[in-house]
């Protein structure tokens, strides 16, 4: 117990301290981390548990298929392992060490799923999209046996941007209202009876099935109001999905919004309005992109609410007011419903430029949204100075939370 | 002061002060303000008149198909418009089928990831994890279904043979019917329902973490302090402790695989009867439905395809409604008891 105290520096300072009779023995006892033991009985479980999976099920049962391989391979594995450890530890030790490998199993399943997908889509979207004529043509000319080397996909590209552009301009700004009514609303008696019902139905909305979305713009604006199908139609369909996704995002950066700040708005004699237009919406700047970001790359993934309301065509559309407009989701779920492997590896094209486009939105709502903490920084710099200069001003500051403590201990070492 | 007066002087008691009251504080609100509160209002309000909205339309357009065949909507399994032969007694309960296989793959490696990101990942990593599973998200759901259907599927037949062969005699919703060729396990309600749980995955994940990781920090060190391990400590505090919010994640997990589209239409091959053979060829649901029906549909088929997505509609609002209540009761729960 002794030789696993940190060196206090108190030590040295004692007067005449004996020399301990054995420093030798002493050796820090180290709590966490994994030992030689653990990660060798790992390895042997996983090694043994290999060779007998592959023993039954490739010579044994009459098996076959990877993922059964895999499976197997698994279930061998935690039993091994199990016995292994029993042979070794208690069985405290046995269930924790067991928790611990499931646990850690399933983050690296849930990471061998994504990277799966990625790579998979890349390896079979590579076929077509290596060709550069991918990304300069359309469809247009392009008939069902046509090589790869035409045809392409820039008008889904041109009309799934244009979509995504339009959806964004209506469902951020209702989105971030929203946001603002949910967090705001406890200051006036009659819109907070409101704000769990409208959380809780902003939560359901983010489930909505993406289906029922397309079906609503389509029994409205299509059916009701007489217009065509068109890129508008499509993008108020990705308006209905993505509203609620923003709203989710941008009320919790708002709700971060340090309530001093707010306080030091109305002090100054600014209203609700001001305090929110000058002060809540700059300071959470940079989440509420992070949230608007996020959400254009769920909704420009968005396949069913589009395909009941923009219609299909091979050719280019630059109006998204009149006309069928291609998208990506959209490009991709025609073509590989046919039985022509070009279009196939056309289709696998298409999925990989969509998953790039993802991709890109991802990581610049995740670069902005690291940029979080400066802004917080920057936020309580002028706090500070007002603190400072009401510290001149009245003879009797109050006491700042990082001066509390020092006064208790002064009194206590006397 | 009020101690020294208090025991023996009770003769003559003292002039009761008026008792402190809170000053009624008035702040008049400027026009601005008040525009700004009503615009504020109109757009919460506004959640509420979109769902409406949404429920009258297809409502609306649903109605001629609904008085066409009437009640039988409910308890028809056929799908023929023309013969005005229609219901959703085949698709409903072969689409909740394929959530309940979703779930029953979901739910497990849904809570230990998320254990695993709140409790046993190293510090550094958690970050990079949690947005990992927000990037699982927004992978678009038509990239799913066409991994499930390229990729999956060929790897997948070997395992349902083998589990229709060996234990479709005990368990008969295994048994497959029908020859034993590789075609007749595809495209079966249970490789959609595996698909799909990849999909909610992420969504059970991430709340289910958010509540795990609100576990109070005092309970964990008492756990620790008492000599518990660290599953110990999981199975005694974190556990019981997000029961609630892991409750309403699953529910929201069930509501959103309801909902799923793309991929199971891309996967499934729709039959128009109950199907309990989970691993036979065929299936459906509601929203696979509508997508691969939809081009071919006017008037009465399309009306029918409406009524159809207003009980999918109000079956998931129902659950996603209700889960929304149960999370939003467990995070009241996790504010107080801090």
């Amino acid at each position: 117990m002794h030789s696993t105290l940190p060196q206090t520096p108190q030590t040295p300072q004692r007067p005449a301290a004996p020399e301990p009779p054995d420093p030798p023995e002493q050796r820090r006892i180290k709590l966490g981390g994994t030992t030689r033991e653990e990660v060798l009985t790992m390895l042997g479980a996983g090694a043994g548990s290999l060779a007998l999976d592959w023993l039954l099920y490739e010579r044994v049962l009459p098996l076959s298929g990877a993922f059964g391989f895999l499976l197997c391979w698994y279930l061998l594995f935690l039993a091994l392992y199990t016995l292994v450890g029993r042979l070794q530890w208690d069985a405290l030790t046995v269930r924790e060490r067991l928790a611990t490998a499931l646990a850690w199993s399933s983050g690296l399943l849930v990471l061998a799923v994504i990277a799966e997908q990625i790579g998979y889509v890349a390896v079979r979207g590579l076929d077509a999209a290596r060709h550069w004529n991918f990304f300069t043509e359309t469809m247009r000319t392009t008939a069902p046996l046509s090589p790869i080397t035409s045809g392409g996909c820039l008008h889904a590209v041109v009309g799934s941007l244009e979509q995504l552009g339009l959806a964004t301009l209506f469902s951020v700004p209702l989105g971030v209202v929203t946001a603002v009514f949910l967090v705001e609303a406890g200051t006036s008696r009659r819109s907070a009876r409101f704000v769990t019902p409208v959380r809780v139905l902003v939560e359901a909305m983010t489930a909505l099935p993406s289906i029922v979305a397309g079906l609503f713009v389509l029994g409205v604006v299509i059916l009701t109001l007489g217009a065509e199908k068109s890129g508008l139609a499509a993008s108020l369909a990705l308006t209905v999905m993505m509203t609620p996704i923003v709203t989710r995002a941008a009320e919790v950066v708002v709700r971060l919004v340090p309530g001093t700040l707010k306080e030091a708005s109305y002090a100054l004699g600014a209203g609700q309005w001001r305090t929110v237009w000058h002060v809540v919406l700059p300071t959470a700047r940079p989440g509420l992109t992070t949230a608007v970001v996020l959400g254009m790359a769920r909704g420009v993934g968005e396949t069913s609410p589009v395909l009941l309301t923009a219609g299909f065509t091979a050719r280019m559309n630059l109006d998204p007011l009149h006309g069928n407009q291609a998208s990506l989701p959209l490009y991709v779920w025609n073509y590989v419903k046919q039985p022509y492997p070009d279009m196939v590896a056309r289709a696998f094209a298409g999925a990989l430029t969509l998953m790039a486009v993802v991709l890109v939105l991802f990581v610049t709502a995740r670069v902005l949204g690291r940029h979080r903490a400066p802004t917080e920084r920057r936020a309580r710099r002028p706090l500070r100075r007002a603190r400072t200069t009401a510290t001149a001003a009245v003879p009797a500051p109050a006491p700042t939370p990082a001066a509390v403590p020092a006064p208790v201990l002064a009194v206590e070492s006397r | 002061m009020t101690a020294a007066v208090q025991p023996t002087d009770t003769r003559v008691p003292p002039p009761t002060p008026d008792p402190d009251r809170p000053r009624r504080i008035s702040a008049p609100a400027s026009p601005a303000d008040r525009a700004f509160r009503g615009v504020l209002r109109a757009a919460g309000l506004s959640v509420f008149v979109l769902m409406g909205l949404i429920a009258f339309f297809l409502l609306l357009r649903g109605t001629e198909a609904l008085r066409a065949v009437g009640w039988s909507f409910l308890t028809e399994q056929n799908w023929r418009t023309a013969a005005h032969t229609f219901g959703i007694a085949a698709v409903l309960p072969n689409g909740i089928l394929i959530a309940l296989i979703a779930l029953c793959i979901a739910v497990p490696v849904s809570l230990t990831a998320a254990l695993f990101i709140s409790e046993y990942a190293p510090v550094r990593l958690r970050p990079a994890l949690v947005s990992l599973v927000d990037l699982m998200a927004a992978i678009p759901s038509i990239v799913y279904g066409l991994w499930g259907l390229f990729f999956l599927q060929p790897r997948f037949v070997g395992l349902c043979r083998w589990l229709a062969n060996h234990l479709g005699g005990p368990l008969p919703f295994l048994r497959v019917r029908g020859g034993d060729t590789p075609t007749s396990y595809t495209s079966s309600t249970f490789i959609a329902g595996t698909v799909v749980s990849l999909m909610i995955i992420p969504i059970i994940t991430s709340l289910s973490r958010e509540v795990f990781s609100q576990a109070p920090a005092g309970e964990r060190e008492g756990a620790y302090a008492l000599g518990s391990t660290r599953w110990g400590m999981v199975r005694t505090v974190v556990l019981p402790f997000g029961r609630g919010g892991v409750i309403g994640a699953v529910m929201l997990g069930f509501g959103r695989a309801m909902g799923e589209t793309i991929a199971v239409a891309l996967i499934i091959s729709p039959v128009f009867r109950v199907s309990w053979h989970v691993l036979e060829n065929g299936g459906g649901s509601i929203s696979a439905l509508i997508a691969l029906r939809f081009s071919e549909s006017d008037g009465l088929s399309l009306s029918a395809l409406m009524a159809a997505g207003l009980v999918l509609f109000s079956l998931t609002l129902l659950v996603n409604v209700a889960a929304g209540f149960v999370i939003s009761r467990s995070r009241s729960g996790a504010s107080t008891s801090d």
